[in-house]
């Protein structure tokens, strides 16, 4: 029967139980599985890790092995911009057709790597398996080895079949490929004091907002990974002496990798909402141990702050007492959306990450109010339940999310790769703001059925 | 320091250089199981389910949602490695329990992926295990097979049509008069609607399938819809036998092996109208026509009178339109009807590209544009590096097709008349009308504004009277 439903008609699956925790209760909280067959997950495979972590580098050619779906349903659906060469935005697929998957898709792969380098002159190329081709075995590695041979442009496999565990498997993937790069060129020209940014995406110009602040207390920028990316930058980036990582969920491993093998410490940082900008620049400033970088670091935020502070007050007035609610990839972005909300005045009642770990989960926890609701690896279903019950004003997520939102009449903020605006650093906060209010202050909403129940007798009067 | 890809533009083809052929370049075409997911929405009560991997369920349902901004769920069996080792016969009936209770669908559509498809997986078997298993209890199980790797979303849309009509239509001895079967190609929601109410204007009710003008394009809601209200039902799908006469409205159905409109004739015995879709002026005068025929009513005086309405703003803009060029790309069915129409305004649609390999789509473009097609080039199968290959080389006044040909419009500096799907850059593509004199008179004002808006544009005076 297709039912109307509400909130507390709506059930969460027996398997998924335990990946639902209500700040306060006793239970155990789950995270860090498998997605549950039939549960309609929000989560994509594991090759979409992997894309969307190297998509970024802009000098690179990408291309997916396999039939076409994959390859086409993310041609330049991100909003991860690049200063200079566009070849990031195009989607190239070896379109796998029925006979080469019953014979085989080397021969295929070879020759399109071989015409599309002599073409577009890339810097590298990355070769994106997926369902298919970990499924027939091509040796995709070999063939990457003869044209990188053939052509002096390294061909770089990523092991990434969408079958191959959750998406994060597809982050570890793109790591993996990433990390084949570095250490491959000289590192002459990088100072004491440097930085790579990693799982920044500069989504809307982000990353060269961030970067502008680095430059302003005296840090040199050596790559931003993936946001902007560039080869070359990739393959010094281990000269750099501190990481520091935004999106911790798909940058974690490259990030181990270079402390590991090349001593680079990494700092957990995130640019989104005053404070934690603000923390980031204190803690690289301290981890230098340089007090002139803290004053200028200090100056800069003091600077900024009183820029944007006075706007978003007068937003804050507005917002007041609302609530929100937010589904979203990582945990790390999570977390700082709780503080930014906070500072709008607004109260957050669902927390939810597609990818988050028990670790990440724990200082969720730690800095939700008490009845806030958990979720880890959410569906629709669930996510439209606690929009009914908690009878949130705001919702953030993705493209995903959005309609679950507008369809009950709540305000809906795109905080995904998608989205056109940039929301780090002091002036993206003024955008968050914005975009909140824009939203939630719309006076769409009363008009939205379920916040004007008596619109139908009013429209149909005598009916009652 | 210069990089050689500096001069890549966001189509993304440099100036020189022989061009790649091997791989495909920003395709012009989606994968089958999304075809096979746009008509499960417009079945009533239905859900989706792919079988294989969650990214490709995950995957459709993002781009469905940046066109029709509503709620797209589709369920997916989330392989994982064992079963794509060991087969996904589990996590099939695992996912189908959990999408019954989760969302008690009256349908779920069973579409298959790459991956199962190249598993083997028997979904027959194993829809037929997961049954015997519930003692057919629970809603019915229709399934299709939709490799991604052999055809486009185009193919596993109809190839979907087709086994919801064999698995479900029954024949009949006695005919329902007054009711016809439409089945329309991958058209807006707008057109699904119009073709409704055209039909009952000849006093004929209709089964569309599919019918997502509802689903797909539906109202705010009270209260939590677990699958979005509308769709043809399963009974009106079993009385399609029955009905009086089907009209499918696709010019690539009427060459193929078998089609639903087909499969209803000769299986049920119901009379088939082999249309195209119904742009301009002679394609929806085959429409009414058949309307009139099955119906045996003339054609209803308001209708007459928008057809009026059309010559005479034909004649009004025809100078601002004759003589210019248009690209055009899309599905095979639109593009056909695309081209009729511009040919018979006076706009050569000099370059007509699709992703399909649809049999003998050339000989059906050739039939339906006026004028020969000395200057035109029919592009079947291509992609859109290609497109913008021959684009910059013949230099069309205009661009036609889903928001993806932006940045060959942008680098061409003509507009781009976003029509199709996907359109996700702007609002609205979901409620564009194209069918009917009603929808072409739409499209015809859009077509000859953007040539104005153009002029006047690109004028070093900037015309304000034209």
């Amino acid at each position: 029967m297709n039912t109307v439903t509400t909130g507390d008609s709506i059930h969460v699956l027996d398997d998924r139980a335990a990946q639902v925790w209500t700040k306060g209760s006793s239970k155990e909280f789950a995270c860090d599985r498998k997605s549950t067959a039939g549960a309609v997950t929000q989560r994509a495979c594991a090759f979409c890790g992997s894309r969307v972590v190297l998509y970024p580098i802009a000098d690179a050619l990408h291309i997916v092995h396999g039939p076409i779906g994959c390859a086409v349903y993310n041609w330049d659906i991100r909003g991860a911009l690049s200063s200079g060469p566009q070849l990031h935005r195009n989607s190239f697929s070896t379109d796998l057709a029925e006979k080469e998957v019953i014979f085989g898709g080397e021969k295929k792969l070879k020759a399109s790597l071989i015409e599309l380098i002599e073409f577009y002159k890339p810097k590298a190329a990355f070769v994106y398996s997926t369902c298919i081709v970990g499924l027939i075995g091509d040796d995709v590695e070999a063939i990457c080895k003869q044209v990188t041979q053939m052509t002096g442009i390294d061909c770089i496999p990523v092991d990434s079949p969408g079958f191959k565990g959750t998406k994060k498997s597809g982050y570890q993937a793109a790591c993996e490929a990433a990390y084949k790069l570095v250490g491959t060129a000289k590192t002459d020209g990088i100072k004491k004091h440097s930085i790579n940014l990693m799982g920044e995406f500069n989504i809307a110009g982000e990353a060269w907002m961030i970067r502008k602040y680095f430059e302003r207390i005296g840090v040199q920028v050596v790559a931003t990974i993936t946001g902007d990316g560039r080869v070359d930058d990739l393959r010094r980036c281990h000269g750099a002496s501190l990481n520091l990582v935004q999106c911790s969920g798909s940058m974690t491993h490259l990030s181990k990798l270079l402390e590991d093998k090349h001593g680079i410490p990494m700092k957990r940082v995130s640019f989104f909402g005053f404070e934690d900008t603000a923390q980031a620049l204190y803690d690289t400033a301290e981890h230098f141990g340089d007090s002139e970088m803290m004053d200028k670091a200090e100056a800069l935020v003091r600077e900024e702050i009183a820029k944007y502070a006075p706007r978003i007050k007068a937003y804050k007035k507005q917002l007041k007492g609302k609530k929100a609610a937010l589904y979203v990839g990582g945990a790390f972005k999570a977390f700082s959306l709780v503080l930014a909300l906070r500072a709008l005045g607004m109260q957050t009642v669902l927390a939810g990450t597609q990818t988050g770990n028990a670790e990440d989960y724990e200082q969720l926890k730690e800095i939700c109010d008490p009845g806030t609701v958990i979720v880890d690896d959410s569906n629709p279903l669930e996510l439209a339940k606690f929009v009914l019950e908690k009878d949130v004003d705001l919702f953030i997520g993705g493209v995903k999310e959005r309609p679950i939102a507008y369809k009950l009449g709540v305000a809906f903020c795109d905080h995904n790769h998608e989205r056109k605006i940039p929301l780090a650093g002091f002036e993206g906060m003024l955008h968050f703001a914005d975009e909140v209010a824009r939203s939630v202050l719309s006076p769409v909403w009363k008009f939205a059925p379920r916040r004007s129940l008596h619109m139908k007798t009013n429209l149909n009067p005598g009916n009652d | 320091m210069a990089t050689n890809t500096d001069c890549t533009t966001t189509a993304g083809t440099p100036a020189l250089g022989p061009e790649p052929e091997a791989a495909t370049r920003n395709a012009c075409k989606l994968c089958a199981p999304l075809g096979a997911a746009m008509v499960f929405k417009g079945i009533r009560g239905c859900l989706p389910f792919l079988h294989g991997s969650q990214g490709c369920a995950t995957y459709i349902r993002r781009y469905m949602i940046s066109h029709f901004r509503e709620p797209v769920d589709i369920a997916s069996s989330s392989f994982s490695e064992d079963d794509a080792i060991f087969g996904g016969a589990r996590n099939f009936e695992l996912g189908i329990e959990n999408v019954i209770s989760q969302y008690q669908p009256e349908l779920i559509g069973v579409a298959t992926t790459c991956l199962s498809e190249t598993i083997g997986d028997h979904m027959l078997g194993m829809i037929k295990t997961y049954q015997d298993n519930h003692q057919a209890e629970g809603p019915p199980l229709v399934h299709v097979s939709t490799p991604a790797y052999s055809g486009t979303h185009s193919d596993g849309y109809f190839a979907t049509t087709l086994a919801i009509v064999k698995k479900f239509a029954l024949p009949s001895n006695f005919r329902l008069s007054h009711r016809v079967n439409i089945i329309p190609a991958m058209m807006s929601c707008a057109d699904l609607r119009h073709i409704r109410e055209l039909c009952e204007r000849y006093g004929l009710s209709s089964t569309l399938l599919p019918d997502y003008n509802a689903t797909l394009e539906g109202g705010s809601w009270d209260a939590y819809h677990r699958i979005s209200p509308g769709g043809t039902s399963l009974e009106e799908i079993e009385e399609m036998g029955a009905s009086t006469a089907t009209l499918e409205l696709s010019h690539s159905q009427a060459n193929v092996k078998q089609s639903a409109g087909s499969y209803l004739k000769s299986a049920c015995g119901v009379p088939l109208h082999s249309l195209g879709w119904p742009i301009g002026i002679r394609l929806s005068d085959q429409l009414f026509t058949s309307l009139s025929e099955i119906s045996g009513r003339e054609m209803p005086s308001e209708i007459a009178d928008e057809r009026a309405r059309l010559v005479d703003a034909y004649v009004d803009a025809h100078k601002y339109v004759s003589g210019k060029t248009a690209a055009l790309y899309g599905e095979p069915d639109f593009v056909i009807g695309m081209a009729a129409f511009l040919s018979e305004i006076g706009v050569r649609p000099i370059l007509c590209a699709t992703g399909s390999k649809t049999p003998q789509w050339k000989e059906l473009l050739h039939n339906e544009i006026e004028g020969g097609m000395a200057d035109v080039e029919a592009l079947a199968g291509v992609d859109h590096a290609k497109l913008a290959s021959r684009a910059r080389e013949r230099k069309p006044d205009l661009l036609i097709g889903s928001s993806k040909g932006y940045p060959l419009a942008r680098e061409l500096g003509i507009p781009l008349l976003r029509c199709g799907f996907p359109i996700h850059d702007r609002i609205g593509g979901q409620r564009q009308l194209y069918v009917g004199y009603r929808g072409t008179q739409q499209i015809f004002d859009r077509v000859v504004n953007a040539f104005l808006e153009a002029k006047q544009e690109y004028s070093k005076t900037g015309y304000s009277y034209l």
